[in-house]
This record gives structure tokens, C-alpha cells and sequence, in this order.
């Protein structure tokens, strides 16, 4: 790892202040961390930034981030996010967003796709699939610690953390990440009800990535979500359960940044402002 | 003294019937509708006796639970607001933060004030973490609705001349204008539990009456807290009228049949938490800096006996609980001690909440603990003189 590996820093966007990671150089790739957070020295950042110049900010309400008055729901964090992309400048940008991060990338994307090039969605949450008495999304809060760690990960060892052995940051900002979390996916449950009427409205190349030990969410579900998205490609992550990014961090970034790479010709053609 | 008697109203014959959790998700097939209506109609029985022997009486609800059958407890209140004559009628709580309608809410109240001719005591709650996967509110910012809520309740029920509008950031009402109005004016009095001395301090700023449960000799800094801000705010001591506290209350005219009645009542604090554990802590019901200590391990036990040993209510002794002063528990004499003793040290509290039932109490014991009590403890406690204790303003 470079010296400036797990470096954050402080971007103000609208009066809040936003914890950020930032790596690498060249194409900006916006990377949109799940419910849990994202640890600014969490490998994937860095082989993601092989490819370009990554921008990995904490969520409004997560880690050390602010939260604006009366930001509570995706929808807020959606257009906040347009908001920081104006701020930053950032052009032909490649999203890559990991389940709720992904469901904030899509519903940034049905908004305003103007600064996006590409859309990437790791085992994404945000849409109603089932009939109304059938959960598409297993009640997370309805876990043990334990229990989630079990349908979360391909190897539940992976989502542990010795809290008592760590700065007290770290605690704090689980404590945090599990609020904020809530906040925005508490009800309706992990899914904004509109969104699926407004999936036509995304026009750019998108990729689907989809760990297959996900017990959280089923491969059926993301499968039916692209299905949803024109022309968007489904693949797959084995070893990997509801964060490929974590368990699979290399193969992870391989697929992103090959998709990135990859012509766009097979997908409709991006409108761009 | 106020004494109100106060009984969850249990189902209580699958208490010992459950696959570790008695709330949320054990399935009602369980109950028999013959049996809790039995249960019901001797529940109203007790209370009206409480009625008849100078008892104030307290209600709550609790949602899909074995626990306490009283989901929603405007049912209660209406039962007892047309048949008793004397009592003070309290709910604690309401749960107003997680109710979709604080405007029928306002109307429910108001009928209950106005039928039991002003005998009405309002007491609005956050709720225990298990209400929340029951009426699926978010527990994060709960208490953000929840003050929106009672502002709007206050408002409605103080409005008196045109109707008037809401656009708040929770709840939209136009045309507000409730019939009947409240008769006890400007709006019934209203009380609200907390064992937070933060949340304290926004009580005593309201003049609101404070109630804690299990609390025992951890009570005082909560209280202090509000008498602090009481009388920065009301410039003069908080009265004892302000305090509430609910213990649980075993009297019998000897002390091994006290005990043996205590057993059954201390059912209530020992069945309490057997609930699936992910539900005893939603996200955002406690706050971020309790939540990471929790993650540390460094979780600290609620309730301390008077010498500072920390207990754990739900599976305390009975003894425990008696040195908790959670439990209050023996001859008349005893117990009247017991209740005095704690008053003192909490300097003043004038409402006392008795848990005369819970569980597998008979109802002849029921009745024998209550009419017991009010003959023999509750004419001395109308005439204890309550200390009035200053916390000068910070």
C-alpha cells in the first residue's frame, strides 16, 4: 500500500461536511459503500484505483460524515450526491455502487446521468420484485449479529470486527453506519416503491455484479432488477456473499475496470446532456 | 401520596409456552379469545375494586405480545371511563411517535377526559425497542415525530376558536377542530417516562410529570436533572406531584406470604425481556454513543441496590429486587417503610405507581394485595409529608 493508503479528507458539499477517500488519478470512479460503511483502508479501494481516480465518501449520517437536517431518504442522498459531483467537477463518471450503494447510483442515474459514463451494481438493493406478502430482502434487523454475518458473507468470519481491541472510532462509526443505515431503508423496506416505473429513464452502460453466496438478497432478485435496466449485463462473483467488494476485493475491481474499459456498443448509447 | 394500581394485563397461561420470545412473533394461535376475554372481564373487575377502595388506575399497551393484552388502550380507558366514579384514569404510555394519527389521537383522548369528567392523566412515551417491528416506525428519529405529535395533540386540544392548519414535517392536517374538546383545560395533565437525565431535563423544562420504572437506586440523578431544569425554568423547586415511579408491591399481613405473592409479581420484570434478541435493540433506539459502548462490551447494569450493587431486574431475586428498591414487598408496616425510605432518598415523589398484579397472581391474591394496601399503607402514605428538595439552576 502507498503511504496515503486509508488517507481521508474533509469535502464540504452544501454546508455538510463529507469524509472522503480519495485514490489514484485519471477517470473519476465514484464508489458508493454499502449499509455497513466503508473502511477508508479497505483493499478494494486501491485496486480500484489501478483503473482511476477514486471517490469513496462516507453516506450523509455514516462514519464520520455530517447529516444534513432532514436528509432521510435514498432519494436525499441521491440528489446530494448530483450535488458533490457539480461541486467536484467530475465528468464521464464511472459509478460502482455496493447494495445500498448501488441503489443510490441507480436512483442518481434516473435523475440526471449528465456527469455518468457507466453504472456499476454490486448486489443492489432498491426495488420491489415480490407480490406484497413476499420479503425480497431478508429483515436484516430481525438478525442476530451472528445470523446477519451468516447470510451476509461467503465465509462469515469475514464480517467480524473485535471491537473491543479497536480505536474507539471504530465503534463509534459502526454504531453510526448501523442508524444511518436504518434511517434511509427502515420503510419502506430496503426498496423506494417508484423506483421500478423509473428504470427506463437509465440510458447508460450497466453492469450488474452479483456475489452468489448473498443469503440476504437472491441472484433471482438482482437478475429480475437488470432485467428491469435496458441492455444491462448480469455477472457473476463466486466466493462472495452481500459485499463482493470485501470478500473478493481484486476480482471485484478486475470486473469493474474491465467493464469500464470494455466497448459500450452492446448497450444503448448513453444520452448525454 | 397518588397511588395508581397498574397491571399489564397479561396472557399469562403460555408464559412457560414460548420458543424464547413471548413478544412480536409468538403466534396468537396460542391464545384463546374465550380465555383472554375471561381475563379481561376479571382484570376490569380488579380495577373497578381499585376504584371503590381510593386507587388511582394506570394503563398501557403493548403490541403483539403475551405480556400485555392491552394493544391499544383507548379500549381500557373506555371501559373504565364510563364505570369507575373516582379514580384518576393514567396512561403510560401512548405511544404517540409511533401512531400514523395524531389527530384521531387527540379526539380518542379528549371523549376518554370528557366522559370520565376530567379524571384523564396523559402520558406519551417513546416505547419499549420491541414496539418497533410491531408497528414497523422507524425507531431512528422516532422522537423527532414524537414531538411533532404532542405538539399537534396540545394544539388540538387547546384550539378552541377557528380551525387551524398543519403542514409539519411528519403529519398534515387541515380543517383542525376537535369535537368534544378536552374538559380539564387547558388539556389533561401530562406525564412522560425517561431514564435518561438528557431527556430529564426537556421534561422538567415542560413541567411535565417524569416517571421512571426499575430504575431503584439509580433514580436520583434522573430526578435531579429534571429539578434542575424545573426551576430554572418555573423559578422554584419542583413539587413531589411531578415524580412518578412504578414498583412492584407484594403486601400480605406476614412476610412469607408477602414473599410468596412477590414471586408472581415479579413474573412481570422476569418475562419482560424474553423477547428474540435482535428486537431489544433497534437501530437508532439508542443513542450512537450507547450503541458503540455496547459494541466495546462495556454495557453497564441499569439497576443498583441502595449500597451500590448492580442487579439485573429481569432476573434478579426477589430480594434483589426489594434492595432495589424495585420491589416493595411485606407487612404493611414494611412496605410503607420501604416506600418512604425511597421516597427520601429520591427527595420527593408524589405519584407512585404500584404494580399490584403481574403474571400468575390469583385474583383472590390480587385482591387480597390491593384491598391490603389501601387500608393499610395508602392512608399513610396520603398523609407522609414529602420532602421538597432545591437543585439550584447550573
Amino acid at each position: 500500500m502507498s503511504a496515503t493508503a486509508g488517507a481521508t479528507k474533509a469535502i464540504v458539499v452544501n454546508g455538510a461536511t463529507i469524509e472522503t477517500v480519495e485514490r489514484g488519478q485519471g477517470r473519476p470512479i465514484l464508489f458508493l459503500h454499502p449499509g455497513i460503511g466503508i473502511e477508508a483502508d479497505a483493499p478494494v479501494l486501491g485496486e480500484l484505483a489501478r483503473g482511476g481516480r477514486v471517490v469513496a465518501p462516507s453516506h450523509p449520517g455514516f462514519g464520520t460524515s455530517d447529516l444534513p437536517k432532514g436528509m432521510s431518504t435514498v432519494d436525499d442522498l441521491s440528489y446530494f450526491y448530483l450535488d458533490m459531483l457539480d461541486q467536484l467537477d467530475l465528468n464521464d463518471v464511472l459509478v460502482v455502487g455496493v447494495g445500498l450503494g448501488a441503489w443510490i447510483a441507480v436512483e442518481i442515474a434516473v435523475k440526471n446521468s449528465a456527469r455518468l459514463s457507466r453504472v456499476v451494481m454490486a448486489n443492489a438493493i432498491g426495488i420491489k420484485v415480490g407480490d406484497r406478502e413476499t420479503r425480497d430482502i431478508v429483515d436484516i434487523w430481525a438478525l442476530t449479529a451472528d445470523e446477519l454475518d451468516e447470510v451476509s458473507y461467503f465465509d462469515s468470519a469475514s464480517g467480524k470486527r473485535d471491537y473491543k481491541n479497536l480505536p474507539e472510532a471504530a465503534s463509534m462509526a459502526a454504531a453510526r453506519n448501523r442508524e444511518a443505515y436504518a434511517r434511509v431503508c427502515w420503510s419502506p423496506y430496503m426498496h423506494n416503491p417508484k423506483l421500478k416505473n423509473r428504470l427506463h429513464r437509465v440510458k447508460l452502460p450497466t453492469l450488474f455484479l452479483w456475489g452468489t453466496a448473498d443469503r440476504v438478497l437472491t441472484e433471482a432478485y438482482g437478475r429480475a432488477y437488470c432485467a428491469s435496466i435496458a441492455g444491462a449485463k448480469f455477472e457473476t462473483v463466486e466466493r462472495a456473499g452481500h459485499f463482493p467488494h470485501l470478500e473478493q476485493p481484486q476480482e471485484f475491481a478486475r470486473r469493474v475496470l474491465a467493464f469500464a474499459g470494455a466497448p459500450a456498443h452492446a448497450v444503448p448509447q448513453a444520452v448525454r446532456a | 401520596m397518588q397511588v395508581y394500581q397498574f397491571t399489564e394485563q397479561p396472557y399469562y397461561p403460555v408464559w412457560n409456552d414460548h420458543s424464547g420470545s413471548l413478544r412480536v412473533i409468538l403466534p396468537n394461535r396460542k391464545l384463546d379469545p374465550k380465555i383472554a376475554g375471561d381475563l379481561f372481564h376479571r382484570y376490569y373487575d380488579e380495577l373497578l375494586l381499585c376504584d371503590e377502595l381510593g386507587l388511582n388506575i394506570m394503563l398501557n399497551e403493548h403490541h403483539q405480545t403475551a405480556t400485555c393484552m392491552s394493544s391499544t388502550v383507548i379500549v381500557g380507558l373506555s371501559v373504565l371511563a364510563r364505570q369507575t366514579k373516582k379514580a384518576r384514569l393514567l396512561v403510560l404510555g401512548y405511544p404517540i411517535g409511533h401512531r400514523p394519527d395524531p389527530l384521531r389521537e387527540a379526539e380518542e383522548l379528549a371523549t376518554i377526559d370528557v366522559i370520565s369528567r376530567g379524571r384523564l392523566d396523559m402520558g406519551f412515551i417513546k416505547g419499549v425497542p420491541f414496539e418497533f417491528p410491531a408497528s414497523n416506525q422507524n425507531p431512528v428519529g422516532v422522537m423527532d415525530r414524537f414531538w411533532e405529535a404532542h405538539d399537534f395533540i396540545i394544539k388540538a386540544m387547546s384550539s378552541h376558536d377557528e380551525p387551524f392548519n398543519w403542514e409539519g414535517e411528519y403529519f398534515h392536517y387541515r380543517q383542525v377542530n376537535i369535537w368534544p374538546r378536552p374538559v380539564q383545560q387547558p388539556h389533561p395533565p401530562i406525564w412522560s417516562t425517561t431514564g435518561s437525565t438528557t431527556q430529564a431535563r426537556v421534561l422538567g423544562e415542560k413541567g411535565y410529570v417524569i416517571a421512571t420504572l426499575g430504575s431503584g437506586y439509580a433514580t436520583r440523578p434522573v430526578y435531579d436533572a429534571y429539578r434542575q431544569a424545573y426551576q430554572a425554568k418555573w423559578r422554584r423547586p419542583a413539587p413531589a406531584d411531578r415524580f412518578g415511579y412504578l414498583g412492584l408491591v407484594a403486601v400480605a399481613d406476614n412476610e412469607t406470604e408477602a414473599r410468596r405473592r412477590a414471586e408472581f409479581v415479579a413474573g412481570y420484570l422476569r418475562t419482560s425481556a424474553i423477547v428474540h434478541r435482535p428486537f431489544r435493540n433497534p437501530p437508532g433506539f439508542l443513542s450512537v454513543q450507547d450503541n458503540a459502548r455496547m459494541l466495546r462490551g462495556e454495557s453497564a447494569p441499569r439497576s443498583y441496590t441502595k449500597d451500590g450493587r448492580g442487579i439485573n431486574m429481569h432476573h434478579g431475586s426477589v430480594q434483589d429486587l426489594i434492595d432495589a428498591g424495585i420491589m416493595f414487598c411485606g407487612t404493611p408496616d414494611q412496605v410503607y417503610d420501604q416506600i418512604v425510605q425511597f421516597t427520601e432518598y429520591c427527595g420527593g415523589m408524589g405519584n407512585f405507581l404500584m404494580m399490584g398484579h403481574a403474571g400468575f397472581l390469583s385474583h383472590e391474591d390480587t385482591v387480597s394485595n390491593l384491598t391490603m394496601f389501601s387500608k393499610e399503607v395508602l392512608p399513610r402514605l396520603r398523609e407522609y409529608k414529602q420532602p421538597v428538595t432545591e437543585i439550584a439552576a447550573a
